[in-house]
């Protein structure tokens, strides 16, 4: 049984097969947020602030934390990414004790993250292209951290599973190649819109079992991505969700201020049996107030 | 039936999604005699603005716009043969492609087939390209607009070098620029002509620069 051990300061999360589902809330990312890439450039961080409370206050097991805003002064984010990155984790870490998820597709970014934070954080994200392994995987080893590994390469995204696992495959050879093992290799199949691409989740479900039986690897991915370009996006991401965790995902990159889907993940992590006497099913849906009869023997507290 | 009420039953066939009908309205269209580029542009231009609309102002989806473009290219493909021995020139020409380092093409596909719901020729060069095959495209196929599409932010540094190639090359093409991490204050500060927030809206930026390339 592979398991990725994610640590911040004081606290482990272990994903794994037999694990409640991992939830990395996503919100921590300027891509089309405007308002929130204003206040990152200005150097405001109440955004960032309320949206890591909030989303621990939820449910997230980790965050991921985005740094990627292209400053109106200086459009070059290879130079303003690895130094406000460095900001968001120390100031992140300062208010909330989940693991985080340092997310960038800068390398450098990814190291300023690194250096920073404690625990053992996840490092999101490497690829099949080449240049971007030998530039990561050094990192990875150095730091002694997992990665999440998106199943494309220098060829491009392919549409065809046995294409996309092949790509998964070389990564996770490619990893050995630095000492690097495949429990600290998230694999992300890549969910597409299926707005767009209509056998998209099929993919990913085809994907995800064979990453489990054959490689025995978990699996991620940005589940938020599934809905885009169609109504009522929360109904079918709450609706993919499961269908993802029973073809064996193990964590996803998602809103955990959505209950729809938050109550999607703990339905399926009963379902599943990784909701030991159903405990935080209970917890979530107990009736605010519950009257005990009179003389009823209880279990004592304490 | 007037000849505009059997070009609006074509548009209708579109707003439904039927390229069969499409076709076949357009084939009976065309042996009655009627106007080629009239079909074009009432019959399958004019109801893609609108898909274009509905589309932004949230009253249909992605699958419904893909619908609507696959009925009108049904059309198209039809008129395609006699397009070309008319004299009827396109809307314009335009040049797309995914910059150097990113591999995503959804939002660029998108693109494409409401430009070419707008009467537009339109070349895809694919993902991944570097400044210097826009360039060699570009000379090849000498469009009007060139497309550049970025769904990261590290690849957003491409779009940049590959606007000031251009720019330097073909000092009067326009650049156009999208994709989720780009936005106006990006397009401004790299010298790009022009940004789109979706699909539709890059169709209503490309006809813009026509009327102002026609002057």
């Amino acid at each position: 049984m592979p398991q990725t051990i994610v640590e911040s300061k004081t606290k482990t999360t272990i994903i794994g097969f037999d694990q409640p589902f991992c939830v990395i809330g996503e919100r921590i990312n300027p891509t089309g947020r405007k308002a929130l890439a204003a206040q990152l450039e200005a150097g405001d961080f109440c955004t960032v602030e309320k949206d890591a409370l909030e989303q621990v206050a939820c449910g997230a097991a980790m965050l991921d934390v985005n740094a990627g805003v292209v400053f109106h002064s200086n459009p070059n984010p290879n130079e303003t990414e690895p130094p406000l990155m460095r900001k968001m984790i120390r100031m992140i870490q300062e208010i909330v004790d989940v693991p985080l998820c340092i997310d960038s597709s800068v390398p450098d970014a990814l190291e300023a993250g690194l250096e920073v934070c404690g625990g053992r954080p996840l490092v999101n994200s490497i690829t099949g292209e080449e240049e971007r392994l030998e530039a990561i995987l050094p990192l990875i080893k150095k730091y002694n951290v997992p990665v999440v590994a998106i199943s494309n390469d220098d060829t491009g995204i392919s549409e065809d599973p046995e294409v996309r696992f092949q790509v998964a495959r070389r990564i996770v050879e490619r990893a050995a190649d630095f000492g690097i093992s495949a429990h600290d290799i998230i694999v992300d199949p890549l969910a597409m819109p299926v707005g767009a691409v209509p056998t998209a989740c099929l993919q990913v479900f085809e994907l995800v079992r064979r990453l489990r039986r054959e490689l025995g690897v978990n699996t991620t991915c940005g589940a938020s991505n599934v809905s885009f370009g169609l109504p009522n996006r929360q109904g079918l991401t709450a609706a993919f969700l499961p269908i993802a965790i029973a073809s064996g995902m193990t964590s996803a990159i998602m809103n955990p201020i959505r209950d729809q889907e938050m109550e999607a993940v703990r339905a399926a992590d009963l379902l599943c049996n990784n909701d030991a006497n159903a405990a935080v099913w209970i917890k979530a849906n107990k009736p605010a107030t519950t009257v005990t009869a009179k003389g009823r023997r209880r279990r004592r507290a304490g | 039936m007037s000849e505009k009420e059997s070009l609006h039953k074509i548009a209708d066939a579109v707003l439904d999604y039927d390229g069969d009908e499409v076709v076949r309205l357009l084939r009976r269209e065309l042996a009655a005699g009627g106007n080629v580029e009239d079909i074009l542009n009432i019959g399958l231009i004019e109801p893609m603005g609108d898909i274009g609309d509905q589309f932004t102002d949230g009253e249909i989806f992605v699958p419904e716009m893909l619908m609507a473009a696959t009925a009108m290219k049904a059309g198209l493909e039809v008129l395609r043969p006699i397009l070309a021995e008319s004299d009827a020139e396109p809307m314009g020409k335009i040049l797309l492609g995914t910059v150097q380092g990113d591999l995503h093409d959804i939002g660029k596909n998108l693109v494409t087939m409401m430009l070419e719901g707008a009467g537009f020729e339109v070349f895809d060069i694919g993902v991944n390209q570097n400044p210097e095959a826009f360039a060699a495209a570009v000379q090849e196929h000498s469009p009007d607009i060139v497309g550049l599409s970025a769904l990261l932010t590290t690849t957003m540094v491409s779009m940049r070098t590959t606007t000031a190639l251009l720019k330097e090359q073909f000092p009067l093409i326009k650049v156009i620029v999208g994709g989720a991490p780009v936005n106006q204050q990006f397009a401004d500060a790299i010298g790009a002509d022009g940004f789109s927030e979706d699909a539709p809206g890059a169709a209503v930026l490309a006809r813009r620069f026509m009327e102002e390339l026609a002057g």
